[in-house]
């Protein structure tokens, strides 16, 4: 059968590779957005000067490194994790560990960021067996048994949880006065820009194709000899070991981790939201979700505090409902399409100007 | 040996309730291919209307089963109308998040009006009953719960499996286009889909006033154990999730029996095992 040759068509010539670049640099975001970005966000604790604003802008960052996390691999490679915190849990609960040791912070987050990876590569073993749904499902289920064994077995403090050692304010105890709280938020938004980073390179390069592809049509990617279940790992791995940096700043900053604040399905369930909010599969959308998410609850917890009531969870609720129903590319899209007029109307009114004056003009 | 009995009864009684969960559950994931992760709050919202129907008008959670069903059907309908039915043949991401904010929502709507307090039916009419047959205690709740739970279940897979409207949902599930050219409309099946889950849930929900206490996060355990009956019945089999239902009861009785903190993680480790090992679970066809 195999010597019987039909004519071999010759093979089309390796398909237009350069038909593929602007598209896929389309996708990711100019290198010009990450410094307004970066420069707004240095900005915002020079300007706005309260302690209050300066610990919405801290734990917006750090849960936009969670969730920047958890959209490479949701938004880029498409397998929606409902147990996200079991990896903000891993981040929090070896820093603590270690940090209860004697050990220097920074050092203990090293390590958690390698064993965060480890472990997402062994919940995601058998679990990318599982397509959609069955997955998401059991990435809850994953996360909720270890939040169950975390509250009960003894050793991670169980039900009480751990408190931090209060040590003299330095970077390299990353503890500082309480007093001026922008040291915390500049180191967040060090680990903020390590993150953006790591997921940038890895979205630039081959794998972040291979994942995209994985996402769009499983069965396509596999076929064209992607080797799926590889990089489902590799995403999954920089994704829980990203959410971990976030969940070892976290600790590190309330200086306290028990099962609900470090392992909860609220908080993986708060990850998914913020990254949806925001905007699915784009760069940006997490960091932006988690800025409008933290600012929200905020201010709604103020205005109905004492009353045991929450406007937040009903506000986000129906937020979801209605992105996912009209504009599934979140509020960056939602933004982007206020944005593209105004900017077509800027560069008409900017275009005529050197097409008039000739070409010397610099 | 009494206690071993005991536990094997109570994991019955509430297996039934698991299965009535279940039910709407495997019956919107086998026709219309989406997971229902709002599911759950249905059955807090039952809760809720089962219990301002005894706060506000006196009614004993008995007698405000086809309250709370009619009730939760309507939303039902609603979440279909509104929102689940305008994300079909989009990607899986928008289905799969489109209930995922229903549940947000559901939950926020409830800890926004009636605030995060359990509230509880202080002395349901089915309180003062109680059987005792040999070594083993039955209360009247946990039996009316049962009951009421078999009955429906009963109701919900006699309608899909002997009905002609039943068939038609069936249809719709299986093939849609072939369907449509039977003269059945998928769109309606899929809206009567909810609406039947709706009343499921919503009788769930009444019959659990008889001994729990609503809270908006009164569900979640309720949702967590119908996936795993789901999972372990086949997705999309009614009557394998029925007979899942009593099995995972069962199995959280025993459990119980042992280490009590662990009933839920055990469920959770069966979810896994069955999907991972047996992915078309007791009774599925895939």
């Amino acid at each position: 059968m195999s010597t019987t040759s039909t004519p071999t068509t010759p093979a089309p010539a390796a398909s237009a590779p350069a038909g593929d670049r602007p598209s896929r640099a389309r996708r990711l975001p100019p290198w010009t957005t990450a410094v307004l970005v970066v420069a707004a966000l240095a900005a915002y604790p020079l300007v706005f000067l309260d302690s209050a604003a300066h610990n919405i802008g801290i734990l917006a960052l750090t849960f936009g490194i969670a969730a920047t996390g958890w959209n490479l691999l949701g938004g880029y490679t498409g397998q929606i994790s409902f147990g996200h915190a079991l990896y903000f849990g891993a981040g929090a609960y070896t820093t603590a560990l270690l940090v209860r040791q004697g050990w220097s912070p920074w050092l203990a987050i090293g390590i958690a960021l390698p064993v965060a990876a480890v472990l997402a590569a062994a919940v995601g073993w058998p679990c990318f067996r599982l397509r959609h749904h069955y997955y998401s499902i059991a990435t809850i289920a994953v996360a909720e048994i270890v939040f169950i064994l975390v509250t009960n077995l003894p050793g991670l403090g169980q039900a009480n949880g751990w408190e931090l050692p209060v040590v003299e304010p330095s970077l390299a105890n990353l503890q500082f006065s309480l007093l001026d709280k922008r040291p915390y938020y500049y180191v967040a938004l060090g680990f903020f820009c390590l993150a953006a980073v790591a997921v940038w390179l890895f979205l630039r390069g081959r794998a972040g194709n291979y994942v995209r592809a994985i996402r769009d049509d499983q069965a396509a990617a596999a076929a064209v000899g992607i080797n799926v279940h590889r990089y489902k790992l590799a995403a999954a791995a920089l994704s829980g070991a990203i959410t971990a940096l976030a969940g070892g700043f976290y600790v590190m900053y309330v200086l306290f981790v028990d099962p609900p604040s470090g392992l909860g399905l609220d908080l993986s369930v708060s990850f998914t939201l913020m990254a949806v909010l925001g905007g699915v599969g784009r760069f940006w959308g997490p960091l932006l979700g988690a800025w409008v998410l933290v600012f929200v609850q905020d201010v709604t917890r103020q205005e109905f505090s004492g009353t045991g009531r929450s406007v937040d969870l009903l506000l986000y609720g129906a937020l979801i409902v209605l992105i996912s129903i009209t504009e599934p590319g979140g509020l960056l899209a939602i933004l982007q399409r206020i944005w593209a007029p105004i900017a077509r109307r800027l560069r008409r009114r900017s275009a005529p100007e050197p097409t008039g004056s000739g070409e010397v003009r610099a | 040996m009494s206690d071993l009995l005991q536990s094997i009864v109570n994991g019955l009684l509430i297996g039934a309730v698991f299965a009535l969960v279940a039910v709407g559950l495997t019956l919107i994931y086998g026709v219309m291919d989406v997971v229902n992760f709002a599911h759950g709050e249905m059955v807090m919202l039952g809760m809720y209307t089962s219990f301002f129907a005894w706060s506000l008008l006196g009614l004993d959670p008995l007698l405000s089963i086809p309250l709370a069903g009619v009730s939760i059907a309507l939303t039902g309908a609603l979440m279909y109308v509104g929102a689940v039915g305008r994300v079909l043949g989009r990607s899986p991401l928008a289905q799969v998040i489109v209930t995922f904010g229903l549940q947000v929502f559901l939950r926020g709507l409830a800890q926004f009006l009636w605030t995060p307090n359990t509230r509880t039916v202080p002395r349901p009419w089915a309180a003062d009953l109680r059987w005792e047959i040999g070594p083993v205690v039955i209360g009247g709740p946990q039996v009316i719960m049962a009951v009421g739970a078999l009955l429906a279940t009963g109701a919900v897979a006699y309608f899909m499996n002997r009905t002609r409207l039943g068939g038609a949902v069936r249809a719709a599930g299986e093939d849609p286009a072939a369907a449509s050219l039977m003269g059945i409309d998928p769109r309606k099946m899929y809206a009567l889909c909810w609406v039947i889950a709706g009343l499921a849930t919503g009788v769930a929900g009444a019959l659990l006033m008889n001994s729990y206490s609503a809270s908006p996060t009164a569900g979640v355990s309720f949702a967590l154990m119908a996936f795993v009956v789901v999972a372990f019945g086949g997705f999309g089999s009614i009557t394998g999730a029925a007979l899942a239902g009593l099995l995972v009861g069962v199995a959280q009785g025993l459990v119980g029996l042992y280490a009590p903190s662990y009933t839920l993680a055990a469920a959770l480790g069966l979810y896994l095992v069955v999907v991972l090992v047996r992915p078309q679970g007791l009774l599925g066809t895939r």
